[in-house]
């Protein structure tokens, strides 16, 4: 083939017709290409170079190359590591609820049944609020004076008297928690009911003849059949949540006494009212780096169960 | 055949689901039409006595919210028609060609799904600046359509793969371009994605709130979620007008979701067959 074509160069014509075949598929991509390496990739690499620059907006004095200062100031950060803390708790816990509401969720729409279109298209209504919104929603729910949860808690005895649950530092956390779950069942229930349905009928009916029980069958069909979508899903909506600001900005703003802060609206934080982009864009490194070492022992992990089975 | 038990159980579940996802929704709705005087008179009940829908039009002749509301379909829907335009092209091109780079095309755009996007807050403030970007609804559109061309892209191509390659195969036997096949032919079957793709690119620039409160924080430039931010911290007694002004935003959105629901598990379930 290749001296072929060394010996016969092809006319000039078919050379340009045959680039322009080639060049196709680039061209298609090129628009949507272009713009996320301009508006994502090159600030990521000058965020990444921001950390290691003492950079404070509106200070002209400020820019200069500082090494690993901003790494060691994190290090020392108390509210760092309680930032961290937070957002494991508000991570594992979002995720874990998400998840295992989503999937009962998702087995329960799996059944066909009278009113299933319906009831479907209202339980995922709260994907469709914008989070903002569904934060703001939920800090009006947790007000004593508008809400009515402060007296529901108060009547099944948890509190003393009806108070707000976002300004108590012991468990304000909760607060955007439940509004994230809430928000976030839709999305688990949908991909999951969509796995669910590309599982074939007859596998369950075959394992019904041979006797097999329902919890039986969900777990030697359902679960294996459901393990990819699951490993995705959660591993997205991990990261997701992990780097999600905006229902924490909105709710607490990180209080009361930063109990609810979590990196990711620590570093919105420094960004956004201290201006301070060199320090925000250290934190934001630190972020990165552990939620790739995250996905990576993840993928890891997914390799060595593949490989064992 | 199943028992009375289980039906009652399935249904009783559901109605718990279905409780919690539109408890908050309809609360925030009872306190739009509840008049300021009932408000902390009637205490905590499920519907007040008297209904008004007063809030809303106070919200809609003296607040700047008329404003806010234009704002944003101005920066969602040229976000949605972008990056759909975008994604239709980098879709296509993913669902039908093989070509070298297309996988690390493909890890490119998983990899934006997967950093924090607090990361490029300043750095974007600090380009945009310079060239009137900031303050400007144009910036907005910028910046949003590239956070979501990549998950458009994964769904217009989801939507291309489920069209047999043969349709645009055998037009371009009978002499059409394969640009002129895609136009006349794949496109007008892709009808549903390219509506599930606007619908859903539309919700999520609908919905942003970090970008555009560092972004845009002049009055003039600010879409819903920074207005309603504002009205927030500003009026925070008048509960009444801001889940007026609250219910407001959700309506185009669900409409929206309404509409493109079963396209978008559609497209998911492509995806999820596909592996």
């Amino acid at each position: 083939m290749t001296a072929l074509d060394l010996g016969a160069p092809a006319a000039p014509r078919l050379t340009l017709r045959r680039f322009a075949l080639a060049a196709e598929p680039y061209l298609y991509c090129a628009p949507a290409l272009i713009l996320i390496a301009a508006i994502m990739l090159v600030p990521l690499v000058l965020g990444l170079s921001y950390a290691f620059r003492d950079l404070v907006l509106l200070d002209p004095a400020s820019g200069d190359f500082i090494g690993f200062t901003h790494f060691v100031e994190v290090w020392q950060d108390d509210n760092f590591w309680n930032a961290l803390r937070n957002t494991l708790v508000w991570t594992v816990v979002a995720v874990g609820l998400q998840f295992g509401l989503g999937l009962v969720l998702a087995l329960l729409l799996n059944q066909p049944c009278p009113g299933r279109g319906i009831i479907q298209a209202l339980v995922f209504l709260p994907w469709a609020v914008p989070s903002f919104l569904s934060g703001l929603n939920w800090a009006w729910m947790f007000n004593p004076v508008i809400g009515p949860l402060p007296y529901v808690f108060h009547w099944l005895g948890l509190t003393d008297r009806p108070e707000n649950l976002l300004s108590d530092p012991a468990h304000a956390l909760w607060g955007p928690i439940i509004a994230m779950v809430w928000w976030g069942i839709p999305f688990f229930a949908i991909t999951l009911l969509a796995a669910l349905q590309s599982i074939p009928k007859d596998i369950f009916e075959a394992a019904a003849l041979d006797g097999a029980g329902a919890i039986e069958r969900f777990r030697s069909i359902t679960l294996p059949f459901l393990a990819p979508t699951m490993a995705i899903t959660v591993l997205l909506r991990t990261v997701w949540i992990a780097n999600s600001a905006d229902l924490i900005v909105v709710m607490t703003h990180g209080g009361p006494a930063d109990s609810t802060q979590i990196l990711a609206s620590y570093i919105f934080t420094q960004a956004f009212q201290r201006l301070d982009f060199g320090y925000a864009s250290a934190l934001a490194a630190v972020l990165l780096v552990l939620l790739l070492g995250y996905a990576m022992a993840i993928v890891l992990l997914r390799q060595t169960l593949l490989s064992r089975s | 055949m199943r028992g009375a038990g289980h039906w009652t159980f399935h249904y009783g579940m559901l109605a718990l689901f279905t409780a919690f996802a539109l408890f908050p929704l309809f609360w925030a709705f009872k306190v739009s039409v509840t008049p300021n005087d009932l408000l902390y008179s009637e205490g905590v009940r499920l519907w007040p006595s008297r209904v008004s829908f007063a809030h809303y039009g106070t919200v809609l002749r003296h607040s700047d919210f008329p404003l806010f509301f234009r704002n944003s379909v101005v920066v969602s829907t040229g976000t949605a028609v972008l990056s759909t335009l975008f994604a239709a092209a980098g879709g296509y091109a993913v669902s039908r060609f093989s070509f070298r780079g297309k996988l690390p095309i493909i890890g490119l755009l998983l990899v934006t799904q997967m950093f924090p996007l607090v990361m490029i807050v300043a750095p974007i403030f600090r380009l945009l600046a310079p060239l009137g970007l900031t303050n400007s609804l144009t910036g907005l559109i910028i910046v949003y359509t590239a956070f979501n061309v990549p998950f458009a892209v994964f769904l217009m191509g989801s939507f291309f793969d489920g069209i047999p390659k043969e349709l645009e195969e055998a037009a371009m036997m009978d002499g059409a371009s394969r640009f002129q096949a895609l136009l006349q032919i794949i496109l007008p079957l892709t009808l549903p994605g390219i509506a599930a793709t606007l619908g859903f690119v539309f919700t999520a620039a609908w919905s942003e709130l970090l970008f555009a409160l560092m972004l845009n924080s002049s009055t003039a430039a600010s879409t819903f979620p920074v207005g309603l931010l504002a009205f927030v911290s500003k009026f925070s007694v008048d509960f009444g007008q801001m889940m007026a002004a609250g219910i407001m935003a959700l309506i185009p959105v669900c409409i929206f979701f309404f509409l493109i629901q079963r396209h978008l598990v559609q497209g998911l379930t492509a995806g999820a067959v596909k592996g």
